[in-house]
């Protein structure tokens, strides 16, 4: 069982529930806490990240900046990897 | 704007923390940069100084994370390697501007991701890696609540199951693709060490309650505009589970662009290195899993050997080797074991996509002869994922060589692709 620990930690531990504030995605608040990725707050919200080449809705695959299919719209920037993007107050959000 | 150190490290995972660490050490400027927020790479991902101690490994994460930091090297967050623009100068894209880098020694840690495979309703929302939903859940996704299908291959899907199961998510299935008389023969192998199956005994425990089904895997995902269910087979029946999310991925491989952009020698699939972690390519080296899939202990004692090396101390390097001979065996007795099983080929239909960024099926695919015939006619692989998942599949699907490599090996911005082509002489051409 030695390859459980070499290859994948088993650690994960939930954010604090203090502290929280709030971004919007497509308009929709949605709490978050400091260090929650602007990917993860879109798939709370329950949006899909943007839309492939034939109108498929999509949302993160790999969680660590390879697929690209997490790309957003953040604070006006387009094409932003959304999974390695910490949540900042007042950011906005548009996906699609 | 160029800054110019006598190592740079690219990658702060284990691998790249401890070449680090050791090379500053031993008196050397160096730099480590990595494209992530945080030290720690995928492995420890998450992991905080006040609470890393709790968990397997932490220990070792918090070591490394203070020998760095005894050492004032600059940890250099949210940059991406993206060129080679010239012998010893790196070209680094990310927080909004580009920067080259000079160096003397190079150390290239760039890691693992996981191998995506395509099946009907891969491309639903709420389908990811199994790392990648443990990746998704350490950045914030609240999985309280939600029923989870773990599924598709390596040791990741155990741990990642674990966790899960741990903070209060229901695991509904566990599927490893591998026949268990496939895995047997690994875990049998292991039987000398003890201490660690005790951990690894308690990592099951954790997961009690989610059955681990081996020689059993996904065949499609289901549901309207988001993965409701999915379909499992264990090659003679099939069952449906429902689910909120399934974590999918079929083992490891290693991040290849990089070392292949620099023109260092690639066999099997893994960068090849010498007894002191040196590549085909003079002044760099290779540590980690990029050398091949090996976890924590081989990236670490490669990471050491490789900043001994970098230091100019071959005989504090070679006094390492014999602890990774080990390790070697250890990483080949996992690519045994989890090697895939043939029937994974058959699962994606004609319209099934198989590159997802362009949007190009299975049957698009059929009658291309290479990778580079299937770019060409496809626009396969020609995405903003630049064939990472694309062509790692088309490697097993239709036996192709994907690793055609140019810069910028990530998208990049606009005034960055500018400065690219202002390099006075590019060491690609």
């Amino acid at each position: 069982m030695e390859y459980l620990i070499q290859i994948g930690s088993a650690h994960l531990e939930l954010p604090p529930l203090s502290e929280s504030f709030s971004i919007t995605v497509n308009g929709k608040p949605v709490p978050v806490f400091e260090g929650t990725s602007v990917a993860a707050a879109i798939i709370m919200a329950n949006e899909p990240c943007r839309f492939s080449v034939l109108g498929e809705p999509r949302a993160p695959l790999c969680g660590m900046g390879i697929c690209m299919e997490c790309r957003a719209i953040v604070d006006g920037v387009a094409q932003i990897r959304t999974c390695q993007l910490a949540c900042a107050p007042h950011m906005e959000v548009v996906t699609g | 704007m160029s800054d110019r150190f006598d190592v740079v490290v690219v990658g702060a995972g284990p691998g790249g923390m401890a070449a680090a660490a050791v090379a500053a050490e031993a008196g050397r400027q160096v730099c480590l940069i990595d494209d992530n927020a945080a030290l720690g790479g995928q492995i420890w991902r998450g992991f905080r100084t006040e609470t890393a101690q709790k968990y397997p490994h932490g220990n070792e994460f918090l070591r490394w994370e203070e020998r760095l930091r005894k050492t004032n090297c600059p940890l250099w967050h949210g940059w991406r390697a993206i060129d080679c623009p010239g012998p010893g100068v790196l070209r680094l894209d990310g927080n909004r501007e580009h920067h080259d880098l000079e160096f003397g020694r190079l150390i290239l840690a760039t890691g693992a991701r996981e191998r995506f495979l395509p099946f009907p309703g891969w491309t639903l929302p709420g389908v990811m890696g199994a790392g990648g939903l443990q990746a998704m859940v350490k950045a914030g996704l609240d999985p309280r609540g939600k029923t989870v299908v773990v599924a598709g291959s390596g040791p990741l899907l155990l741990a990642v199951a674990a966790g899960l199961a741990g903070v209060g998510t229901n695991v509904a299935g566990i599927y490893e693709q591998a026949p268990l008389s496939q895995l047997a023969g690994f875990g049998l192998a292991l039987l000398g060490q003890p201490a660690k199956l005790f951990e690894g005994a308690r990592y099951r425990l954790k997961t009690l309650g989610a059955p681990y089904r081996t020689g059993s895997w996904v065949v499609r995902a289901e549901g309207r505009g988001r993965v409701e269910s999915v379909t499992v087979t264990d090659g003679a029946k099939q069952w449906n589970v429902a689910c909120d999310w399934l974590g999918c991925g079929f083992h490891l491989i290693p991040n290849l662009e990089l070392p292949l952009l620099l023109g260092c020698r690639v066999s099997g699939g893994s960068v090849v290195v010498d007894a002191l972690q040196q590549t085909s390519l003079p002044g760099v080296a290779c540590v980690g899993e990029s050398t091949g899939i090996g976890g924590l202990e081989k990236a670490v004692l490669e990471g050491q050997i490789a900043g001994w090396a970098a230091a100019g101390r071959e005989a504090e390097a070679r006094a390492l080797a014999p602890r990774l001979r080990k390790l070697q065996r250890f990483a080949a007795r996992l690519e045994r074991a989890f090697a895939l099983r043939s029937e994974l080929r058959m699962l994606a239909e004609p319209e099934t996509l198989v590159c997802r960024c362009e949007d190009v099926s299975h049957a698009a695919l059929q009658d291309s002869a290479s990778w580079r015939e299937a770019k060409l006619h496809t626009r396969c692989g020609m995405g903003a994922c630049q064939g990472r998942i694309c062509g790692t599949a088309a490697e097993f699907l239709f036996g192709w060589e994907c690793s055609a490599i140019r810069p910028p090996v990530f998208p990049a911005m606009v005034s960055t692709l500018a400065a690219e082509a202002e390099a006075p002489d590019p060491a690609h051409t």
